[in-house]
C-alpha cells in the first residue's frame, strides 16, 4: 500500500492518520457546535476573566522570549550553569576540545583491538 | 561516448564554471549574476535527478579523467597515473540530491535576500564554489581528492560566514573561528592520507578498501578522522562553532552549510563503513558514534531552549538533529559484525539515521530560511524583541509551522518518518537511547513553541507596523521545502525504498563497493 512505512517492529501510515484526524476533528467539531447555546458573540462573555483584575493593553502583555522556561532553567540550574560556562566562545577552547577527543578517541580505538 | 556518460563531472564543471563567470556577468549587469547562479545550480540539480535515476536503475557510476590506466607509465620509465576518478554509488548521489536541491533553493532565496548586500557578485561566486566543494566531497573516489573538495568548501564558507563582516564584526569573527577549526579539520585529514599513502601507495577509497589491514597506523588514521569529520558535521563537544557560523552566515548560507556539515557526515560514514568495513572492531567505534549522538541530541537541544537569537537557537537544534543521524548509523555500525541484529534492526536504524539527513536538510533549511525572512523584514534576530509577526507574515509563519513540527517529530511530517525508524529499531539495541531520544524530540517541540510564541503570536506591536509579506523569491523557496518535507511526509515508504535503503546498503556492502570501482578502474 502507498504511503506503508515498514518499521521493522510494525508500520506507519501517514495517508491513515490524516484520515483519522479528519475524522476525530470532525466529530469534535460537530460536539462542540452541539455545546453551549447560551453563548453570544461580542459581548461580555468574549472577555477575559483574571481574577477580576482589570485586563492589560494587548501591546504590553506580549511575553518575551526571556521569560519562556523561566522556571524550567532556574530549576535545572545545576545543569544549566556548567553547560553555559563551557560555551566560553573562545577558539582556544574549540580547538582545546577537538584535541581533547582526537586523543581520547586515538586510545579508545588504540586499545580496542 | 555520449553527452550522458560526462553527467557526474559536468555537475561539478557547471557551477564550478559558473563560478568564474559570475564577475564578469556583474560588470555587464548586476542583475544577472544571481539569476546565472540560480540557472547553473538549476541546470546541476537536474543533471543530478537524472544521475541518480540512472545509478539506482543500472548501478553506480565510476567516472575516470586523466590517465586512462592507474598503471600508466612514460616511454622514459615514469610511473604516471595522474587522473581524477569520481565513483558514485547510491548513497553518493542521496547526498548529492540534498546538495543540489539545497544549493539550488538557496541561489533562488537569495535573489531578493542579497538585495540588503554590496558584492553580491563575490557571493554568488563564493556559493558556487561552496557546492562545488559539497559536490566534489560526496562524488570522488580518491581520499586526496576528497581533502581538495573538503578545502574549497571550507574556504568558501569562511569567506560567506564572514560575508556581513565589513560592517559588523561577529561575522568576521564567526568566519575566523570556523577557519581555524576547519584548518585543524584540513590538517587531520591530510596527516591520515599521508598514513595511507605512505602504507599502501594509494589514495583510492575502493583500492584502499581492498587492502586495508587495519593496522596501528590504519588506527592512529582512523582516530583522526573521527574526531575531525565529527567535528565538521557538529559533533559534541566540537560543535561549539556552529552556532556562530550558522547564525552570523547569511540564512541561504547557513541552509547550505548544514547540507556541507552533512557531507563531512557522509565522509565520517563513507570512512567507517566503506574504507574499514568489519576490519575495524565495530562495537567500539559504533559506540564511539552513537556516545557523538546522545551527547548533540541532548546538550544541542538542552542549549537551544536557553537561547534569545533565532538562528543561534536553530544552530543549536542543528547540533541536536545530527545526533539522531549519529545515534541510528552509529547502531547499525556497532552490529555491523552480527549479521542477525544488523538484518532485525541495525539496517533499519540505519535507514532511519540516513533518511533523517535528508528531511533534516529540508527542514532545518526551511526553517532557517524563515528565520532569515523574520531579518530581512525585521532587522533583528533577538526573540525578545518580536511579537505578532503572524499578522504581517502569514505565507512566512506557515512555513514556518511546517518546519517547526517536522523537527518536533509530529506526524505527518518527514521528521516523524524517520525518528520512527530510529526510535523502534534503537529501541531493540538498548532501550534507554530510544528513550533519550523521544525525550529530545519533545525538548524540541518545547524550545520551537518558545520560538513560535515569541516571534509570530501576540498582539501587533507598533515597530513592526511597516512589515510585510518577504518577496516572491523567498516565499518559492520556502513553499518548495514545505512541499517536499509534506510530500516526504506522506510518503516515506516512496523515499525508503527507493533512495534510503539502496544508500544504505551501499555503505555496508564493502565488496560490492570495491568490485564496482575496482571493475572500472
Amino acid at each position: 500500500m502507498l504511503g506503508l512505512l515498514e518499521t521493522g517492529s510494525g508500520f506507519w501510515s501517514a495517508i491513515i492518520w490524516v484520515l483519522l484526524v479528519l475524522v476525530i476533528g470532525s466529530m469534535v467539531i460537530y460536539i462542540r457546535n452541539k455545546g453551549e447555546d447560551s453563548y453570544k458573540k461580542n459581548t461580555e462573555q468574549d472577555k477575559p476573566f483574571i481574577s477580576g483584575n482589570p485586563e492589560e493593553n494587548k501591546e504590553s502583555s506580549h511575553l518575551s522570549a526571556n521569560h519562556i522556561y523561566w522556571g524550567f532553567t532556574e530549576a535545572l540550574k545545576g545543569y544549566y550553569n556548567p553547560l553555559i560556562k563551557i560555551h566560553t566562545g573562545n577558539i582556544n577552547d574549540y580547538s582545546g576540545w577537538i584535541i581533547v577527543i582526537t586523543v581520547i578517541i586515538l586510545i579508545m580505538v588504540g586499545v580496542s583491538g | 561516448m555520449s553527452l550522458s556518460n560526462h553527467i557526474p563531472i559536468l555537475i561539478i564543471a557547471i557551477p564550478l564554471l559558473a563560478a568564474f563567470l559570475v564577475p564578469l556577468i556583474n560588470r555587464i549587469n548586476k542583475k544577472a549574476a544571481g539569476i546565472l547562479t540560480a540557472l547553473a545550480l538549476s541546470v546541476s540539480l537536474i543533471l543530478t535527478i537524472a544521475l541518480a535515476v540512472k545509478i539506482l536503475t543500472v548501478g553506480p557510476q565510476v567516472y575516470v579523467f586523466g590517465a586512462a590506466s592507474p598503471s600508466l607509465t612514460l616511454p622514459s620509465g615514469l610511473k604516471f597515473p595522474i587522473r581524477i576518478m569520481l565513483q558514485i554509488d547510491a548513497m553518493s548521489i542521496f547526498m548529492g540530491l540534498i546538495t543540489a536541491v539545497v544549493s539550488f533553493l538557496g541561489a533562488i532565496y537569495s535573489l531578493s535576500f542579497t538585495k540588503q548586500y554590496d558584492g553580491v557578485d563575490k557571493y554568488y561566486s563564493l556559493l558556487l564554489l561552496l557546492t562545488v566543494g559539497m559536490f566534489g566531497m560526496e562524488f570522488t573516489g580518491d581520499i586526496f581528492n576528497f581533502f581538495v573538495f573538503l578545502e574549497i568548501a571550507s574556504i568558501a564558507s569562511v569567506a560567506l560566514i564572514s560575508f556581513r563582516g565589513i560592517d559588523f564584526g561577529e561575522p568576521a569573527e564567526a568566519g575566523f573561528k570556523y577557519m581555524i577549526v576547519s584548518s585543524i579539520s584540513a590538517l587531520m585529514v591530510l596527516f591520515a592520507i599521508g598514513i595511507f599513502y605512505g602504507q599502501y601507495d594509494l589514495l583510492n577509497f575502493a583500492a584502499l578498501a581492498s587492502v586495508i589491514k587495519y593496522s596501528q597506523l590504519d588506527k592512529i588514521a582512523l582516530g583522526l578522522l573521527i574526531p575531525v569529520l565529527a567535528m565538521k558535521a557538529g559533533a559534541v563537544p566540537m560543535h561549539m562553532w556552529t552556532p556562530d557560523a550558522y547564525s552570523e552566515a547569511p540564512a541561504p548560507i547557513t541552509m547550505i552549510l548544514v547540507a556541507a556539515s552533512q557531507a563531512s557526515l557522509y565522509a565520517l560514514f563513507r570512512v567507517v563503513f566503506s574504507l574499514y568495513n568489519i576490519s575495524l572492531n565495530a562495537l567500539t567505534v559504533g559506540w564511539i558514534i552513537i556516545v557523538f549522538g546522545l551527547l548533540s541530541m541532548f546538550i544541542g537541544v538542552t542549549m537551544a531552549i536557553v537561547q534569545k537569537d533565532i538562528k543561534r537557537l536553530m544552530a543549536y537544534h542543528a547540533v541536536s538533529q545530527t545526533g539522531y543521524m549519529f545515534l541510528g548509523v552509529g547502531v547499525g555500525l556497532a552490529v555491523l559484525a552480527n549479521p542477525e541484529a544488523l538484518k532485525n534492526y541495525g539496517i533499519t536504524a540505519m535507514e532511519g539515521g540516513i533518511f533523517h539527513i535528508m528531511n533534516h536538510a529540508m527542514y532545518k533549511g526551511l526553517l532557517f530560511l524563515t528565520a532569515g525572512a523574520l531579518f530581512f523584514r525585521t532587522g533583528t534576530r533577538d526573540l525578545n524583541k518580536m511579537g505578532g509577526l503572524a499578522h504581517y507574515m502569514k505565507y512566512t509563519t506557515i512555513f514556518f509551522i511546517i518546519g517547526a513540527a517536522a523537527i518536533a517529530g509530529l506526524p505527518p511530517f518527514n521528521g516523524f518518518a524517520s525518528k520512527l525508524l530510529i526510535y523502534e529499531s534503537v529501541y531493540r539495541f538498548n532501550p534507554l537511547l530510544s528513550i533519550m531520544a523521544m525525550v529530545v524530540s519533545i525538548l524540541t517541540l518545547a524550545s520551537f513553541v518558545k520560538v513560535f510564541h515569541s516571534a509570530f503570536l501576540g498582539p501587533k506591536l507598533p515597530q513592526f507596523k511597516e512589515v510585510k509579506e518577504t518577496p516572491r523569491s523567498m516565499l518559492f523557496a520556502m513553499a518548495v521545502l514545505s512541499c517536499i518535507i509534506i510530500f516526504f511526509g506522506l510518503f516515506p515508504d516512496l523515499i525508503v525504498k527507493n533512495l534510503v535503503h539502496p544508500a544504505v546498503m551501499s555503505l555496508i556492502e564493502q565488496l560490492q563497493y570495491t568490485g564496482t570501482v575496482l571493475g572500472g578502474m
